[in-house]
């Protein structure tokens, strides 16, 4: 997995709530059993004016102008500001695979979907929750001001806006660690392995049905 | 201290805890189907690492697999190639059971999983699936999980997890006539929004959800997801047990006893305490119908439309605005006005044999609308297929001039053939009404089973209080 430590980039806005798990990545595309090659295709429905399918090269495309992501000065985006509940829908981890192919690295919002910020952190994509307040005023900013980036530091769990202002953002201490450290989980997890082993043998001893085969 | 079922679940999974309280959670069973899967076993054939313990597996295809013309096997080459590789996974690595395409057992997961006994009360489940939440209608710890987390319990045989704060839905009160568990669970979400349950573990209670039969409980489980919860779990009892009893992975003998007096404990204690609690009144629902793009844009059936001018909230105007733009709808239009072209009766939220049985009652001894492109009734699995038409159910679905098709997802999610064409509008029993999610353009409304035969019948949505 990719660390995560700063980022400075640009600032895209998304303003629409609820965006779900099918508007991000269409299901047509869920037939791959890579991992890689979605960026292409996010947000597909949206982006284009006609029918995606899995494999199809994208440069001439009929590109949707009214999509916020096809006017010029969000190319190169590394941040989306999202609106409530972004990411609901289906587990569906092509979601975070297609925002991290795209380009983008951090997401900030008044709220995501659960599956999707966990299937985030899993990707090196860092999902940041902001009060309204803040979030309102970044979209603000960013629709004011061609060119508007931003300047995130996990460690420090900050958001710095161009004119000076600092905001702070809570992460899990784990997950910052893993993020930070690009850590594998399940490397992680294997470290544990003996007390998964004497969990696993007094479950079977107890409750054997749990283990019939 | 009283304890909450969730608690009790989580607590006896809790392998080991971090400071921070992540904690690592023992999983008891892994439902995996074709599409979240290639990646995660492909991952962990590139590390070099084993399946923890294969008997925890139970697989099979559902979101790929065609629903007709089964002789010419899976005609798009990719489903066909992540079928395949999926057959091939299982082949390597092994599982308790697998359920391969064909198979006369084959269907939905969250529709095999209980149908067969591997889900069982007291357990954590998890599957690359949202709707894995099905599940928590046994007392079993029930969640979706992305295909990272698919890796990481092929791997490990636990989860990374945070525990989730707790809420009750207690639902109290007369239901009235031609109110299913869907209707209930729709004017849930409709009150609680698609973020209300964001960060809990929701549990269903009260008289209405006691009176309730299992497969009722796994329509509402299903959807607990939709309102934004990762599990609804409901407390075991009689009908837990009696559901259970004989089921082939289910256990018999001393274990069943042993089991059954285990599972009369999972339970909320009287006196526990959530961290929210939301009262429902039963007696309010009547028969429900989505009109947008999200399950909580929700109408009962003698509402109208929305009217966006009515709206302050900007960000809830543009969307309501944009949904109706969506759904072709006219603000103030009554629903009940809106004529439809496709019927779709199935998904892992509705094709149970109780759901087959509450439509084939509405059609029976009437015929789909002339209007009608396409009525189907796609069943949860091989062994509901086989039950309904032991009972008859296919010739009354097809003399009314239904399709009756081979189990699957199906139109739930268009993976397969089955889909809407843009701008075609679909009375569905299927839980999302997402743009898209029924086919590119096409307009998803989600309904009972009763109400989607009420619908085909009508050719437009009808209240099924008038037919019954
Ligand atoms: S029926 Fe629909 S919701 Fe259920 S598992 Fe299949 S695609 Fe998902």
């Amino acid at each position: 997995m990719n660390k995560f430590t700063v980022l400075d980039g640009l600032a895209a806005p998304l303003d629409r709530a609820n965006v779900d798990t099918d508007a991000i990545i269409p299901k047509q595309f869920l037939k791959s059993i890579k991992r890689s090659g979605f960026g292409p295709y996010l947000f597909d429905e949206w982006r284009y004016m006609d029918h995606g399918e899995p494999g199809m090269d994208c440069t001439n495309r009929p590109r949707n102008p009214n999509f916020v992501l096809n006017q010029d000065r969000y190319q190169g985006a590394s941040i989306l500001l999202t609106r409530d509940n972004f990411g609901c829908g289906s587990s569906r981890e092509h979601a975070p695979w297609a925002i991290e192919d795209y380009g983008f690295r951090a997401l900030i919002g008044t709220s995501f979907a659960d599956i999707f910020f966990n299937n985030c952190f899993k990707n090196g994509v860092l999902p940041i929750v902001l009060p309204k307040e803040e979030v309102d005023a970044l979209f603000a900013m960013t629709e004011a001001t061609p060119g508007f980036k931003l300047h995130i530091d996990l460690d420090a769990q900050t958001v710095s806006r161009p004119d000076g202002k600092v905001i702070h953002f809570e992460v899990d201490q784990f997950r910052k660690y893993c993020l930070l450290n690009g850590l594998d989980d399940i490397g992680l997890t294997l470290r544990h392995a003996d007390k998964i082993r004497a969990f696993e043998d007094k479950r079977r001893t107890e409750q054997p049905w749990l283990f019939a085969s | 201290m009283p304890q909450t079922l969730y608690d009790k679940l989580w607590s006896s999974h809790v392998v080991h805890e971090e400071s921070d309280g992540t904690a690592l959670i023992y999983i008891d069973r892994h439902l995996i189907h074709e599409v979240t899967s290639p990646q995660a076993f492909e991952g962990l054939r590139i590390s070099g690492r084993k399946a923890w313990r294969s008997n925890s597996i139970v697989a099979v295809p559902d979101h790929n697999t065609p629903t007709k013309n089964w002789d010419q096997g899976i005609t798009d080459p990719i489903s066909r190639q992540q079928v395949e590789t999926l057959d091939s996974n299982i082949r390597q690595t092994g599982a308790l059971a697998y359920f391969p395409f064909k198979d006369r057992k084959q269907g939905i997961v969250h529709v095999i999983g209980p149908e067969n006994g591997v889900t069982l009360p007291g357990m954590t489940v998890v599957c690359g699936d949202s709707h894995t939440s099905t599940h928590g209608a046994f007392a079993a710890l029930a969640h979706g999980i992305g295909t990272s987390e698919v890796e990481h319990v092929l791997a490990t045989q636990t989860l990374l997890q945070k525990k989730s704060k707790t809420m009750l839905i207690q639902i109290d009160g007369q239901p009235g006539k031609g109110v299913t568990p869907k209707d209930v669970v729709l004017y849930v979400i409709g009150q609680i929004g698609t973020a209300g349950g964001t960060g809990y573990a929701i549990e269903f209670g009260g008289s209405v959800i006691r009176n309730m039969s299992i497969e009722g409980r796994m329509t509402v489980c299903n959807m607990a997801i939709e309102a934004g919860a990762r599990a609804g779990i409901i407390a075991a009892d009689d009908n837990t047990i009696n559901y259970l009893k004989g089921r082939p992975y289910a256990p018999s003998g001393d274990d069943w006893d042993k089991a059954v007096a285990y599972w009369r404990t999972l339970h909320s204690d009287e006196g526990a305490q959530f961290d929210k609690v939301i009262k429902i009144d039963a007696a309010k629902i009547i028969p429900q119908v989505t009109w947008g793009t999200s399950p909580e844009m929700v109408l009962s059936i003698d509402g109208i439309v929305p009217d966006p001018a009515k709206i302050e909230d900007p960000v809830k105007r543009t969307g309501v605005e944009r949904a109706l733009e969506y759904m072709g709808l006219n603000p103030n239009t009554p629903i009940n006005t809106v004529k439809i072209d496709k019927v779709f009766i199935g998904s892992c939220t509705n094709s149970r044999i109780e759901d087959l049985r509450a439509a084939a009652a509405v059609v029976k001894g009437r015929h789909v609308s002339a209007s009608l492109k396409l009525a189907m009734v796609v069943p949860g699995s091989g062994l509901v297929k086989e039950q309904a038409e032991r009972e008859g159910l296919h010739e009354v679905f097809k003399a009314a001039g239904f399709e009756w098709r081979e189990p699957g997802c199906s139109m739930c999610l268009a993976m397969n053939d089955d889909r809407l064409s843009p701008g075609e509008r679909c009375a569905s029993t299927s839980n999302r009404n997402f743009e898209g999610r029924q086919g590119p353009g096409g307009r998803t409304h989600l309904v009972s089973p009763q109400m989607a035969a009420a619908a085909a019948i009508a050719g437009r949505f009808a209240d099924v209080r008038e037919i019954l």
